[in-house]
């Protein structure tokens, strides 16, 4: 048991009615609407009693639990009320759950975005379930007249050893009433009955029958649809548009221009829009509106130059060969090693720009009138968007009210609001309620991409095989690539880690595990090389990596934890039953850390009709806590096939600053066929508070699907997407 | 604008709409019938996917002036008490991640089990092709599938 002071954000924990919190309370009815089962249905209490601002207890021991952070496939609803249950102390199945709106004075950090969600919020979320059962426990010993520490709870029950018992429901009322304590007690993790348990995804029944909860799917009284021409390619802007056709056509009540980023608006970070400058179409119906887009005679004009594939290819190749600048982390003598090596390794690794391509097109609804705003969408960062909000509209943002719909998929693309702060400029604009909707080659040529990326690594070896120098060189459009103080830094004497940047007219954003996404596969692949070159099993060649880490690490910044690391590599070792083969299965093998949390993959490829397939990953991984392990599983599966897809199929290419990619007849997201037949999944029980799990499954398979496809050909893959790298295997024809 | 009547679920509509609007927006505009979904708008993604006759269609390519007699299902409409086997396996093996493909493939696959009860491997994989899911759920919606065809 861990006592803990109540000292975090404690007006959460303060009785608040809706009204009396300061901000703007709308009835987002269909969203705010309890999700409760058949069964809870026909046991709905009469009253609900406000405990704090994470939950609220019906006279007949019902339990609604907010969700506070926005819901983008992560499965959050979910495991984040399951913390706030666990400390309750209450059954799951007498828990309903809500989305949260946006409510800065209530909550803190309503984002989804660096697999944070559960990590940020395991202390304030335990809390919160911890002070509401104690409380219970207060108003139970009053009325009682018995000491607190004599009272337990047990599913929702309250009991004392005279035989008194009553349910959290009897005693909602007067714990609604009692102080908010100092200090509460917090279960001790073997206690867990609700967090480790599988528990299914709590909208799971609503998403089989269709039902609204996505921002596409909001409807309100009078809404009009909006839909928008953005330029055709980068370094284009609006010169003018001849609407007299488009404006003519049925439905159709509106065209405008619009700039949702106004020359002198202060940006912030979520502020990435290459083209806040739009012609805007707004009718009746989605299909008219559509028709009228296309009936738009817009000209652009080009207000820098355009960028096409080749051009950045050459820039980030000219990075690499520049003269050294100041290094991001040097070790020791790098030039001395690589001058005495009996042995130096050199390869060079590129990725392409990705779009995010979500299923649900970037859309939000907006309805601003003279003093407020209310905006209901798909946004992982709602309370940036609040803040630009305000000063786009002129609005405080104390009459901005932005409500989270549950999102389809956000990859970090949501994590650039522009959509929302456009639909709100248009409805201000046409004073009329709207949602914007993008069409899908609106939203794939949109930008804010994840970097290319060009990166060369090189390793010298010494006549003993013994790794002794280390040089990382990573060039980025618009970002750097390189972590300088991750892995293999502090296992190696004589280490240089450089990161260059190119500047780059096609923007770029956060994309699942942003940077780790690629350096991870290049980085990966590369060991293999290396460990292969020095006569050693890839895994011991790690480990031993690792043992010089643990033993006498090389720098004070190193920001892995060597034995951490160490331990997934054994696990998956084991599980793998590494060593072994089977006649015609390739394997590759790989490990990464990032966002907290320790992966690593094995992974079986065998090739049929010289086409491979991925038969099996092994995976382990090392994130603490696992809150659900049903959700967990299913987040490292897409995180895995997320990875081989990208890495074997998927490229934003350019001409002349013009997407050559545009929807999913060019550009190639992996499909059934092509995802792996098995996935294994091994967490490593530890009881260290959980870190993150929605990105760190990805970055490593590429890898370990790179190193099988060489185990299986002879031949290395250094240039995503491997489909179109020119060796090979014949991947075009995989499905 | 023109006249149609359809019948969607069991049940007829009216609606006055321009006879080259896709079923998909009938559906989600006029009906308010949202539980399909848009995805790509030409056929390549099949988050749109609908019945018509028992038969899986995007309905984004779909003009209702050529739907005519033909009846068509939407996921609101596959069961009447969301206990078809595919929906009762997808919620088994927990299959959503985000969500917003996943009524398209749930119909996708009760058109699959209406053709073929049986399916193999290889079947589900070419007749699932053309539904993308983005958040990589492809291997538990080929293990319900498969529950499905157990139980059905």
């Amino acid at each position: 048991m861990t006592f803990i002071k109540t000292t975090y954000n404690r007006r959460s924990f303060l009785k608040v009615s809706a009204s009396a919190s300061g901000g703007l309370v709308l009835g987002f009815s269909w969203l705010a609407s309890c999700n409760p089962t058949t069964e809870q249905l026909r046991l709905m209490p009469e009253e609900w009693f406000n405990i704090n601002a994470f939950l609220k207890i019906g006279d007949n021991g019902l339990v609604t639990i907010m969700s506070p952070n926005p819901e983008i496939g992560q499965n959050v609803k979910t495991s984040m009320p399951m913390i706030v249950a666990e400390e309750l102390d209450v059954i799951w199945k007498d828990v309903i759950v809500e989305q949260a709106g946006l409510d800065t004075k209530k909550y803190t950090r309503q984002l989804a975005g660096g697999s944070q969600s559960i990590r940020q919020g395991w202390q304030s979320l335990r809390m919160a379930g911890a002070t509401a059962r104690h409380m219970l426990l207060q108003a139970a010993a009053k009325q009682w007249n018995v000491p607190i520490s004599e009272l337990s709870t047990e599913g929702g029950i309250i009991n004392h050893p005279s035989g008194k018992s009553a349910g959290y429901g009897e005693m909602a009322s007067a714990a609604a009433n009692q102080t908010v304590p100092e200090e509460v007690e917090l279960k001790d993790p073997k206690d867990f009955k609700i967090i480790g348990t599988p528990t299914k995804n709590v909208d799971g029944p609503k998403i089989i029958k269709g039902e609204p909860l996505f921002g596409l799917d909001y409807q309100h009284e009078g809404m009009l649809i909006a839909m928008i021409e953005h330029p055709p390619a980068f370094g284009m802007k609006l010169k003018s548009v001849d609407d007299r056709e488009a404006r003519s056509m049925p439905g159709i009540k509106d065209v405008l221009t619009i700039d949702s980023l106004p020359e002198g608006t202060e940006k912030q970070w979520s502020d990435v829009n290459a083209f806040p400058q739009l012609v805007v179409v707004v009718g009746n119906t989605t299909w008219e509106v559509m028709k009228a887009k296309k009936a738009l005679k817009i000209e652009w004009e080009r207000v820098s130059e355009g960028e096409s594939t080749l051009d950045y290819k050459e820039g980030l190749t000219k990075l690499l060969e520049k003269p050294a600048e100041e290094p991001a982390r040097k070790d020791g003598d790098p030039d001395w090693a690589f001058k005495n090596a009996a042995l130096v390794i050199e390869k060079t690794y590129t990725a392409p720009f990705l779009a995010h391509n979500t299923m649900e097109p970037m859309n939000f609804f907006a309805n601003v009138t003279s003093d407020r705003a209310e905006l209901v969408g798909p946004i992982q960062t709602p309370e940036y968007m609040s803040k630009t909000a305000s000063k786009v509209l002129g609005l405080p943002e104390d009459k901005i009210a932005i409500m989270m719909t549950r999102m389809g998929g956000g990859f970090g693309r949501r994590l650039y609001g522009h959509f929302g702060i456009e639909a709100a400029v248009i409805s201000q604009k046409i004073n009329a309620p709207v949602k914007l909707i993008y069409t899908r080659e609106d939203d794939m040529t949109q930008g804010t991409y994840r970097p290319a990326y060009k990166v060369k690594y090189r390793a010298a070896l010494d006549e003993n095989n013994k790794l002794i120098g280390f040089h990382v060189r990573g060039a980025g459009t618009n970002g750097s690539l390189v972590f300088a103080n991750r892995f293999p830094a502090g296992t190696v004497d004589h280490y240089l880690a450089e990161n260059y940047v190119l500047d780059s007219n096609i923007s770029v954003g956060a994309w699942r595990a942003p940077r780790s996404n690629f350096i991870a596969c290049a980085e990966q692949s590369f060991l293999d090389e290396v460990a292969e070159a020095a006569g050693k099993d890839p895994i011991d060649f790690r480990l031993e990596l690792f043992d010089r880490a643990i033993s006498n690490p090389v720098g004070e910044k190193n920001d892995y934890d060597p034995e951490r690391y160490a331990g997934v590599l054994k696990l998956v070792k084991e599980k793998s039953q590494w060593g072994t083969s089977k006649p015609g299965v390739h394997r590759g093998v790989s490990a990464y850390y990032c966002h907290n949390s320790y992966v690593a993959q094995v992974l079986d490829v065998v090739v049929e009709n010289n086409n491979p397939k991925v038969v099996k990953v092994w995976c382990a991984i090392d994130c603490g806590i696992v809150v659900n392990p049903e959700g967990a599983r299913n987040q490292v599966e897409g995180g895995i096939t997320d990875g081989i897809g990208h890495a074997l199929y998927s490229a934003m290419t350019f001409e002349d600053g013009k997407p050559e990619q545009n929807n999913f007849n060019n550009y190639r997201l992996i499909r059934h066929g092509e995802a792996p037949l098995e996935i294994e999944t091994f967490f490593v029980d530890n009881g260290i508070d959980p870190t993150g799990l929605g990105e760190p499954s990805l970055p490593p398979v590429a890898a370990a699907m790179a190193n099988a496809f060489y185990q299986a050909t002879g031949k290395r893959y250094y240039n995503q997407p491997f489909m179109y790298d020119e060796s090979k295997m014949d991947l075009r024809n995989t499905i | 604008m023109s006249q149609f009547t359809i019948k969607i679920n069991g049940e007829s509509h009216q609606v006055d709409v321009a006879p080259d609007t896709p079923m998909l927006w009938v559906l989600r505009d006029h009906l308010k019938l949202v539980g399909t979904k848009y995805g790509c708008g030409i056929g390549a993604c099949g988050a749109c996917t609908i019945h018509v006759d028992g038969v899986a269609t995007r309905s984004c390519l779909l003009p209702v002036s050529v739907v005519g007699e033909g009846a068509i299902t939407t996921i609101e409409g596959l069961s009447a008490k969301q206990d078809h086997p595919i929906q009762l396996a997808w919620l088994e093996h927990d299959v959503s991640q985000c969500g917003y493909c996943q009524s398209g493939q749930i119909m996708n696959a009760a058109s699959l089990l209406n053709q073929n009860p049986d399916p193999t491997d290889s079947e589900i994989d070419i007749a699932m092709n053309g539904n993308i899911c983005r958040c990589g759920t492809y291997i538990r919606i080929k293990a319900a599938i498969k529950t499905a065809t157990n139980n059905s």
